[in-house]
């Protein structure tokens, strides 16, 4: 029986061991498709809101012009190469929410995600006679006349071949403007009607500015306008640079945590920073496998969840420890102990799981981080309770029935 | 061997070297809260809260300088391009810029300014934050809403474990924790963020958390009482059973949030300042002010009640 139990404790003493050895490289994997992702104010980006404004007319934003704005607002983000964009629809709100990571220069990626780019041919009276929506494909590309000069070639699809080719008949020897929303862009005089349904926007003087605007002709034009409605930029080693503060937060915390754990409960203090670490573990695992976005509040939630996840511990060994002064066995007060004390835990945690939840439904962006992973780690540490640290203080007392109280941290007057 | 209870009051009182009556000084303790409560209380109406651009829409933009800077510098590239708001230097080149809400062409054109003007900056520590109006207002609202079903959960979970008048004693308890945090940042007008909404949530549930392991102390003890034992001793008898794990537990929350105050960074000083002063003031209020609220509830419904029963007896 007692060497058994010694023999049980080593073992899972060593599993710990194992099991963090273990943990330590998938976790901690820079690749945000491997490890844990890590949210935008940890590794550098944006984070747009953008909103959809009704347009003068009044009429409604219906969710088909949201699916619609999404789809060009996706293939914009595309357009820019960035890794694992995020662009989400809140039909309720009418909004669209983009996150992009690590992302070069992000006032021009807002700048080419909210451009509502609608392409129009325009006649002398600039009555609309020609929309970009016919475009089958736009590209930038240097102009083959001028060395310092850039062009943009379009490409129509079939229909707009045939009208393209229609209106340079018409108005033949006239000009036509080309506008992408209300900025002129050409005014060419038709020389020839154009019916191979191809045609060139030239005099850019940067690549960059003819393959921006190709991206927005490329995509089409927004059906709603959009506004900025909130935008948090975070440069790439700023977000590096909190990321390592917070792991020094956390871990300076973890120490004295357990130091105090220690000093004040002795050898069960030894099984709660024990417990400590096998609920660390859990929680990181679990934001790894369900793919819980860490942002900075939401380490902060964590490190804070950490402090409280000791609270179980705490509770159950002042448990013990009035149990054994009153004259029960060791066994007998852990046993107890853990009985009366679970019902307290539930009570107390009840509460502060009531906020988290509250709290995640009503927040938004990072402040969500903070409640799931509050939430995630009061269920944590719960469980940890239960299973890990109850089976250890088991062993424990199991080990000898003459195990000292003061190992408890109870002096007993005889 | 299973004895009726584990100690006894004395046992309890012998064993805790700095025992004295909690709950018979329980008027000091209302006065001690009250004396914090009531200059944040009029600074709240006089002041209100010193409302980050999460609130109030606006930008914010931190940026590293590659040399230091002066504040008249940036100040006045400010007003070159028609924008007001405060700047606050810090390290000789780090500066954080508030202002209104900008469209991007105007960013643009007040970070070119910035850039000749007052000298190059670091892009890759840039932090740009901008909130439109209406989100600030959304989340203002989104905070209350949050708050008040916060509040009508708890009540009702407490009254569905406990009774009535403990859950009434817990949110008094809370409310005061609130206020205590709420006001504090107003009277030294702190500017507070988002986060800060998510601080002084936590604290509601977190805070409650004390409470209820005192009350669920209490109600074990209450079942226990016997006839012409004393209430109020009862009460004293459990607040200091549990007096070690009340600070125990309020210790190792308070090392959490020290580490994340002073080695987290700038983004969560609000965040941990808010729960540190909340996570204090919960444990304050779970010894000395909940159970004691409780004493005089329940004093003055007995007081009440012993009334009525005389009436109908004379």
């Amino acid at each position: 029986m007692r060497r058994g139990n010694i023999i049980k404790l080593v073992t899972l003493v060593l599993l710990v061991a194992a099991a963090v050895a273990l943990s330590i490289k998938p976790l901690a994997n820079p690749d945000p498709a491997k490890g844990i992702p890590l949210g935008l104010d940890l590794r550098g980006g944006v984070h747009l809101v953008l909103q959809a404004e009704p347009n003068k007319n009044g009429t409604p934003i219906t969710n088909d012009d949201m699916d619609k704005a999404k789809a060009i607002i996706a293939k914009r983000v595309n357009d820019l190469g960035v890794s694992e964009p995020i662009v989400q629809t809140d039909y309720v709100n009418k909004r669209m929410v983009i996150d992009l990571a690590g992302v070069s220069d992000p006032d021009k990626a807002v700048d080419i995600l909210k451009t509502t780019a609608k392409l129009t041919f325009r006649d002398p009276q600039g009555n609309i006679v020609l929309q970009g929506d016919e475009l089958s494909d736009a590209k930038a590309a240097q102009d083959p006349t001028n060395a310092g000069s850039f062009v943009v070639n379009l490409t129509f699809s079939h229909d707009g071949t045939i009208k393209f080719g229609d209106l340079t008949t018409k108005y033949l020897g006239q000009q036509i403007g080309i506008y992408l929303d209300d900025k002129l862009l050409k005014n060419p005089k038709v020389a020839v009607p154009i019916l191979s349904g191809q045609a060139q926007i030239d005099n850019y003087t940067t690549l960059e500015a003819a393959a921006k605007d190709a991206v927005l002709m490329r995509s089409g034009s927004l059906p709603v306008s959009m506004s900025v409605a909130e935008k948090r930029q975070v440069g790439a080693s700023l977000g590096i640079d909190s990321l390592h503060k917070s792991i020094k937060a956390g871990i300076y915390g973890l120490i004295n945590i357990f130091l105090f754990m220690l000093v004040f409960y002795r050898l069960p203090g030894v099984v709660a920073d024990f417990s400590l670490i096998v609920y660390s573990l859990i929680v990181l695992w679990i934001f790894w496998m369900f793919r819980v976005v860490l942002t900075l509040p939401g380490i902060a939630g964590f490190i804070l969840s950490i402090g409280m996840a000791v609270d179980f511990n705490i509770i159950i060994y002042e448990r013990i420890k009035e149990e054994v002064r009153a004259g029960k066995s060791l066994r007998a007060g852990v046993e107890s102990g853990f009985s009366r004390a679970f019902i307290t835990v539930i009570d107390a945690h009840v509460t502060t799981f009531i906020a988290a939840m509250t709290l995640y439904y009503f927040g938004t962006g990072s402040i969500r981080g903070f409640a799931l992973t509050l939430g995630v780690g009061i269920i944590a540490s719960l469980f940890t309770a239960i299973t890990f640290t109850r089976l250890v203080l088991r062993l424990i007392v199991g080990i000898s029935p003459q195990l000292k109280t003061t190992w408890f941290g109870v002096r007993r007057e005889a | 061997m299973e004895k009726g209870h584990p100690a006894t009051y004395d046992e309890v009182q012998k064993i805790h070297p700095l025992y004295f009556n909690i709950v018979k000084k329980r008027y000091w303790w209302f006065a001690l809260s009250l004396l914090v409560i009531v200059p944040g209380i009029i600074s709240l109406f006089m002041q209100g809260l010193n409302l980050g651009i999460d609130f109030k829409g606006g930008t914010m933009i931190e940026m590293t300088f590659k040399k230091p800077v002066t504040q008249t510098a940036i100040t006045d590239s400010m007003k070159s391009v028609g924008l007001e708001g405060p700047v606050q230097l810090s390290n000789g080149n780090t500066a954080l810029i508030r202002t209104t809400a900008l469209e991007q062409a105007k960013q643009n054109e007040l970070m070119t300014t910035l850039q000749t003007k007052v000298g190059e900056y670091k892009k890759t520590t840039l932090k740009v934050d901008l909130v439109g109006p209406a989100m600030g207002q959304e989340l203002t609202r989104n905070a209350f809403k949050a708050l008040i079903i916060a509040i009508g959960l708890m009540i009702a979970y407490i009254s569905f474990r406990f009774q009535f008048v403990f859950a009434i004693s817990g949110i008094i308890a809370l409310l005061h924790d609130v206020l205590v945090v709420v006001g504090l940042f107003s009277l030294f007008q702190w500017q507070i963020d988002s986060t800060f909404v998510a601080a002084v949530l936590t604290i509601f549930g977190y805070s409650i958390n004390d409470t209820v392991v005192i009350f669920d102390r209490i109600r074990e003890n209450e079942a226990k009482m016997k006839r012409g034992d004393s209430y109020e001793d009862m009460v004293d008898k459990s607040v200091w059973q549990t007096m070690h794990r009340s600070v125990n537990t309020v210790i190792t929350v308070l090392i959490a949030l020290f580490s994340i105050f002073i080695l987290g960074g700038e983004s969560t000083k609000v965040f941990s300042l808010a729960m540190l002063i909340g996570v204090f003031s919960g444990a304050y209020s779970s010894i000395f002010n909940a159970s004691q609220i409780l004493v005089e509830i329940k004093k003055h419904m007995k007081h009440t009640r012993g009334k009525g029963e005389k009436a109908v007896r004379a």
